[in-house]
């Protein structure tokens, strides 16, 4: 204990009312936002009790996200996306990520430098660039969910790498070449060795790009298509300022349901690997350094 | 994956040798595809000309067609034209957002970072929660609070205040959406840099008889450059860019960004796509010094870790 603790005004009394401050300030809005998602009237500012209407309303109101056509779709088409983009993603990026790591020849630079570039450029240079490379060039792709796919894939690709190729520095090559020496193929090796030993990077990933690709607004809105490829967070940025139904509020509270439980299930993968490597790093340390 | 098992030592050597190079390709040639060549398309819809019949881009691959009478137009436009005040707003409006998130976001940091024990996971919890909730949620959760008669006109209304329209198109309301958005990205890699200083050095600053304040500006400080600006590139690169935090809290012209007019000339026009590819790459050239720092970051990062 300093002695400042005893003066109200002390650094350390300041600190805590900054960040307790901050914590409110950041986080306040969106409790309201989620708590007015269950009010019971058409209001977003004045309590009217509460109900379940704008999730799950009957089918006659049509005002629900189960029964409101343009809601629905849009969870709809964010999940499929999602889950597209991370099953797609995921095995390219692990792949690269191997190969980057362990390749030696004369292109290994400018390849590992290649998939650092889509980390660095802003969203809104890469909406442009994939907009009008599907309008001019591929234009077999069309607009909306193909056009998403591929961008949503290409945003993805990189940060997998980032993942995956931690956890193989960490292993280092002595596991494979112990494997190899004693008789089994470089292809035995990576099955039965390498994939294991990244197994928890690889299911971080899995579920980090689909986070990534479910919270996504910038590509999914330069490459939109028809209205049947509006996603969560588009659908959020075209109706908030219409003064909508709390409707729109469920329906960001069950993005922000879904993104929570991609994080953690990342969150939880990391952490196993962390404690198998020796460290004693909480899950929340996990996510946080995981980021980085 | 091929395996030949029959195949001798030295077989097995040389198929090793294109082994790595063979799991790295879907991914270099999907980036080369889809990130390489969209990239170039900017460039050739910019460089092209206008379809004069159905009044539409059409892009010029070739570099040595390259018809740069559109691009000069824009950038004319950059010096002295509308697009110049738009850019110094957008500059503007990113220095002070980036300042004030730095001023919020460093005590937090801090504060967190210097904590040990059982609260810290739940500190850290709920200065990261922002960081998972979706971007657009988070703007729209103030357009509820900030709407006429909404949450913060009536706080206005019961201290006797007359609140102004929150949403009307004023500068510091977009400023400080921009604020909230962003605080996040930045606290992060900061808490980072400020968790990595070790405490035993700053216990070291003040038993050689450092003042709290000395220590934090001769030590501290400098260790935390690092996060600070990482942090900082972080949270710039995408505010240049940004158009729906002015489109959402204000939509007036009076705050429109560089990004705005991305926006405006790709996402609501069909035949302006040449414009739209012009406006990218000056926004690059505004930030192409941020993506260097940040990708030489990256690269030190990692390779750090592969020693």
């Amino acid at each position: 204990m300093r002695s400042g603790d005893t003066n109200p005004w002390s650094r350390s009394r300041m600190l805590i009312l900054a960040t307790v401050a901050y914590i409110i300030w950041s986080l306040i809005p969106v409790v309201i936002a989620v708590t007015f998602s269950f009010n019971a009237g058409r209001s977003r500012s004045a309590w009217q009790g509460f109900s379940t209407r704008w999730y799950v309303g009957t089918p006659e109101a049509a005002e629900s996200i189960l029964y409101d056509p343009s809601l629905r779709s849009a969870l709809t088409q964010s999940l499929i996306l999602a889950i597209l983009t991370m099953l797609v993603a995921t095995p390219i990026g692990v792949a690269l990520a191997i190969g980057l790591a362990r390749w030696r020849g004369a292109l290994a630079k400018p390849s590992n430098f290649l998939m650092l570039f889509p980390l660095v450029t802003p969203e809104i240079v890469m909406g442009v660039a994939l907009f009008l490379v599907f309008d001019n060039l591929y234009d077999f792709v069309a607009f909306g969910t193909p056009a998403q796919f591929l961008g949503h894939v290409t945003f993805s690709i990189s940060f997998v790498v980032i993942i995956v190729r931690g956890r193989l520095f960490a292993i280092g090559r002595d596991y494979e070449e112990a494997a190899m020496d004693l008789g089994a193929s470089p292809g035995q090796a990576m099955r039965r060795v390498l994939l294991p030993l990244l197994s928890p990077a690889i299911l971080a990933s899995f579920a980090m790009v689909f986070a990534l690709s479910i919270d996504d607004f910038v590509i999914s809105q330069f490459l939109l298509g028809e209205a049947s490829s509006i996603t969560i967070p588009v659908r959020l940025y075209s109706g908030a300022r219409l003064a909508p139904p709390p409707s729109l509020n469920a329906l960001a509270t069950v993005l922000m349901v879904i993104t929570i439980a991609a994080i953690v299930v990342a969150g939880l993968a990391f952490r196993a690997w962390k404690k198998r490597s020796g460290g004693d790093e909480s899950t929340i340390e996990s996510i946080a350094s995981f980021e980085m | 994956m091929p395996t030949n098992l029959q195949a001798g030592e030295s077989d097995a050597v040389g198929q090793r040798r294109w082994v790595w190079p063979g799991f790295a390709l879907p991914g270099v040639v999907w980036l080369l595809l889809l990130f390489v060549v969209p990239f170039y398309a900017i460039f050739a819809v910019a460089m092209g000309h206008t379809d004069p019949i159905f009044n539409r881009p059409v892009p010029e691959w070739n570099p040595i067609y390259w018809d740069t009478s559109s691009f000069s137009r824009v950038l004319h436009d950059l010096f002295g034209g509308q697009l110049g005040t738009i850019a110094v707003r957008t500059i503007v409006y990113v220095a002070i957002a980036s300042l004030i998130c730095l001023i919020i976001g460093y005590p937090v940091a801090y504060f967190v970072s210097r904590r040990s024990g059982r609260h810290r996971g739940l500190w850290l919890l709920l200065i990261l929660a922002p960081f998972w909730i979706n971007y657009l949620m988070r703007m729209m959760a103030w357009i509820n609070l900030l709407s006429p008669g909404a949450q913060v006109d009536q706080v206005f209304f019961f201290l006797g205040l007359d609140p102004p329209a929150w949403l009307a198109g004023h500068p510091f309301v977009v400023i400080l959406g921009l604020v909230y958005g962003y605080i996040p990205f930045l606290i992060l890699p900061l808490f980072g840099a400020l968790d990595r200083i070790d405490e035993s050095t700053l216990e070291a600053s003040r038993d050689l008889g450092a003042s709290p304040a000395r220590t934090f500006w001769r030590v501290t400080l400098p260790l935390s450059k690092q996060g600070i600006l990482a942090g900082l590139v972080i949270i710039m690169l995408p505010m240049f860019g940004d158009y729906y935090t002015p489109n959402l809290l204000s939509g007036s012209p009076r705050t429109v960004m560089l990004g705005n007019t991305i926006d405006q000339f790709i996402n609501q026009t069909t035949s302006q796509g040449g414009v739209g590819a012009a406006l990218t790459i000056i926004l690059m050239m505004f930030v192409a010094v941020l993506m260097a720092y940040y990708l030489v970051t990256i690269n030190r990062a990692t390779k750090e870790a592969r020693e």
